[in-house]
């Protein structure tokens, strides 16, 4: 070979080189933009509802209180989040409520809300007094002179007042104020529970004077949180994820001998095999999860079915292409022993796969339990469904915090335990990935 | 000491060998003892049970195929009436693959020792993707609906965090067997950090980078397939409309059956080519090199 053909045959190589440095980045630069246009993106400004973003982040770490007023036969009723899992008993109410004929309602900050007899007042620092008065045709509303700001929406049957220290509704029926305090209230105990607002302290001392039992299961059958249906629906999913990865790992070794070329001779039966893989596949989860349900029901059976058929086309596959590749040297030196075609694959084969297969069983336990959240909210089981639960009332989002965080902690729960697993089983594999 | 005989390393042998055993045989029972209790209990909490919904497996997709048969006339018209949506579910895995595979690639520039410019954010950022990997996407696409509306945005969106989360751990984990050479060239010459790794370390890792992503691909129609499910766009979404009218619409439901069968199929069997390309390399490409 010459140096000259050389020479033009690498600047050539050079100048696709400089050419694809380049068109690669404006392929995708041009792939982006019909995505923009096709995806509408510069109309998602007038879709988003920034709103339903605000009520969802300040909820998600902050609860209100309501007091309603039943302006026709003037009953006062307190509770949190409005929900009736969260009702104070009749009469009593928290420290900022004073309940009488007039109730006093102090928001903080000088805010002061009373429901009289016939009017509602709010009294609001470096404004005014506001006076409304509910009655058969509507509200009557008085405020001080001058523009209405614009946190006041008044119209002939309903004033809304928002301020920082809270909100006040005035309808011909209720009058209600929302006061916003931090946290997530009622986490522990509910209010009908004798434990609810006691100190630490205190509790370590019933639970100490044979009260823990008692305790534990008023916080466990806590109403507004369900502390126990949550642990079972996390166990549910995780049960989902065992069950379809270890059964499908099961059906899918000895289909995996049918497909490997060394192991079955016969053309046809590995083609079979290898289709009825790729058909598991294909079919992909949704498919089989809508198959299932509408024969099992929703349930956790159906999310681990779904899983097990899905991935016994997974691993089929990667456990035929595993066997493929064994060493026939060690199957050679157990057959000069004399031993039996079973005891071959015992102690030829499986020895030889296990650690590969293992590790790959191991890396879709983790993997599944994302997959089985998914599928219980497609078909109603586990964490799954209690989040699109709690996502479908558009209003529990600190329980969906409270679950997005579970779900992600079991995630990484199942991650460290199953690479565990992966380094206690598999000796020697302590820099494998 | 005394000396070992050939018995007593028999005995010895003996024993550890039925040590093994039992040990083997405890873990097998243990085993099969969850896996039999797990799907008595998942039974249990199943709505239909098991024996009872066996016999109607089929009917289904026997309903499904037999309206289908009866106006297979109607599937070509069906099928073209679901290509746009298919392409919407084909779009959203492609261009989230695309975003999560490019800012994949920052975070695992960043998250790799030796590579990384500020080496105190290693141990965060690491933690960051872990999290970004835990999540299912049906968790973020459910909440940016709420937010931004139905449509493939948020379900693009969801799955480009995931995305990002998968690919930066596997990126970094190809960017650890990197030469270091090229980078140390290039620094001796002056050049940059960005320099240093769009010239050092992204030719060296590009082929398996590629290979991954295309694997990322082929996971992310499925879950693009099944985000549109819950309100996300997309094929899934028609399929969820068709089903649930019911009555009437399974012919329809068949087709998008088979549109999506058909799109795995074809994008499994593409990327794994491809992929197989990109690592082992074309035969005549060597020869020729």
């Amino acid at each position: 070979m010459t140096v000259m053909p050389l020479q033009i045959r690498s600047a050539a190589h050079f100048q696709r080189k400089r050419l694809m440095s380049f068109a690669a980045p404006a392929m995708i630069l041009v792939y982006f933009i019909y995505i923009f246009v096709s995806f509408d993106i510069g109309g998602l400004a007038e879709r988003a509802n920034l709103d339903n973003a605000r009520t969802l982040v300040s909820d998600a770490y902050s609860y209100k209180t309501h007091v309603t007023r039943d302006n026709r036969d003037g009953s006062v009723d307190v509770s949190i989040e409005g929900e009736r899992k969260g009702r104070y008993a009749e009469g009593t109410g928290p420290a900022w409520v004073a309940l009488g004929t007039d109730t006093l309602i102090d928001l903080g900050d000088d805010h002061v809300v009373t429901f009289g007899e016939t009017q509602v007042t709010y009294d609001v620092p470096g404004y005014g007094m506001i006076v409304t008065e509910p009655g058969r045709s509507g509200v009557n509303a008085v405020f001080p002179a001058g523009e209405l700001p614009d946190w006041i929406n008044a119209s002939k049957n309903r004033v809304t007042i928002s301020t920082d220290a809270g909100r006040l509704t005035v309808t011909r029926n209720r009058s209600e104020v929302f006061r916003y305090s931090m946290g997530w209230e009622l986490f522990f105990f509910t209010l009908d529970s004798p434990y609810h607002g006691m100190e630490f302290g205190r509790l370590v001392g019933h639970a100490f004077n044979g009260e823990a039992g008692a305790i534990w299961s008023e916080f466990w059958a806590n109403k507004m949180w369900r502390h126990g249906d949550v642990a079972w629906a996390l166990f549910e999913t995780v049960l989902m994820a065992f069950l379809g990865t270890f059964g499908a790992a099961m059906v899918a070794l000895p289909l995996g001998f049918l497909a490997a070329k060394n192991f079955t001779p016969l053309g046809g039966l590995r083609f079979a095999a290898r289709r009825v893989f790729d058909f598991l596949r294909g079919v992909d989860g949704l498919i089989w999860t809508i198959v299932l349900s509408r024969a099992f029901g929703p349930g956790p059976l159906t999310g681990s079915l779904a899983i097990l058929l899905t991935d016994t086309g997974s691993f089929g596959k990667m456990f035929s292409e595993a066997l493929e590749n064994v060493d026939s040297k060690q199957i050679e030196g157990i057959t000069s022993t004399g031993a039996k075609p079973l005891q071959r694959y015992r102690f030829g084969v499986i020895p030889q796969i296990t650690p590969v297969l293992l590790s790959q069983v191991l890396y879709y336990l983790e993997s599944n339990t994302r997959s089985a959240t998914i599928i219980g909210a497609i078909t109603g089981g586990g964490i799954g469904l209690l989040l699109t639960q709690a996502i479908n009332t558009q209003k529990d989002w600190e329980e969906v915090t409270y679950y997005i965080v579970l779900i992600i902690l079991m995630v990484m729960m199942m991650d460290t335990f199953s690479g565990w697993l992966r380094r206690k089983l598999i000796k020697g594999d302590e820099g494998g990935h | 000491m005394a000396e070992l005989t050939t018995a007593d390393i028999q005995t010895d042998y003996m024993a550890q060998v039925r040590s093994k055993r039992v040990m083997n045989m405890i873990l097998l029972i243990v085993f099969v003892a969850l896996m039999l209790g797990g799907f008595a209990t998942a039974n249990d909490r199943n709505a239909g049970g098991f024996w009872n919904g066996l016999p109607m497996l089929l009917d289904f997709p026997t309903d499904v195929i037999s309206e289908a048969f009866e106006r297979a006339h109607l599937l070509p018209g069906y099928f073209a009436k679901y290509l746009p949506s298919l392409t919407e579910t084909i779009n959203i895995a492609a261009a989230s693959t695309l975003l999560g595979g490019i800012l994949g690639l920052l975070m695992s520039l960043l998250v790799t020792r030796g590579l990384a410019p500020v080496p105190w954010m290693v141990g965060p950022l690491r933690r960051v993707l872990d999290v970004l990997r835990a999540v299912p996407e049906i968790v973020i696409a459910l909440v940016l609906i709420f937010i931004l509306g139905g449509g493939p945005v948020p379900a693009m969106i969801a799955i480009a965090l995931h995305t990002v989360g998968a690919l930066g751990k596997l990126f970094s984990e190809v960017n650890e067997n990197a030469s270091l050479k090229p980078i140390e060239g290039l620094e001796s010459v002056g050049a940059g950090w960005i320099q240093r790794m769009w010239l050092g370390v992204i030719p060296q890792v590009a082929p398996n980078y590629l290979s991954y992503a295309l694997l990322r691909f082929e996971i992310n129609i499925r879950a693009s397939a099944i985000l549109g499910f819950v309100g996300a766009g997309g094929i899934g979404y028609d399929l969820r409309n068709t089903m649930s009218w019911g009555q009437g619409k399974f012919d329809e439901a068949a087709a998008i059956f088979l549109l999506l069968f058909f799109t795995i199929v074809v994008v499994d069997q593409t990327s794994s080519y491809l992929r197989n390309r990109l690592t082992h390399g074309s035969i005549k490409g060597e020869m020729h090199a």
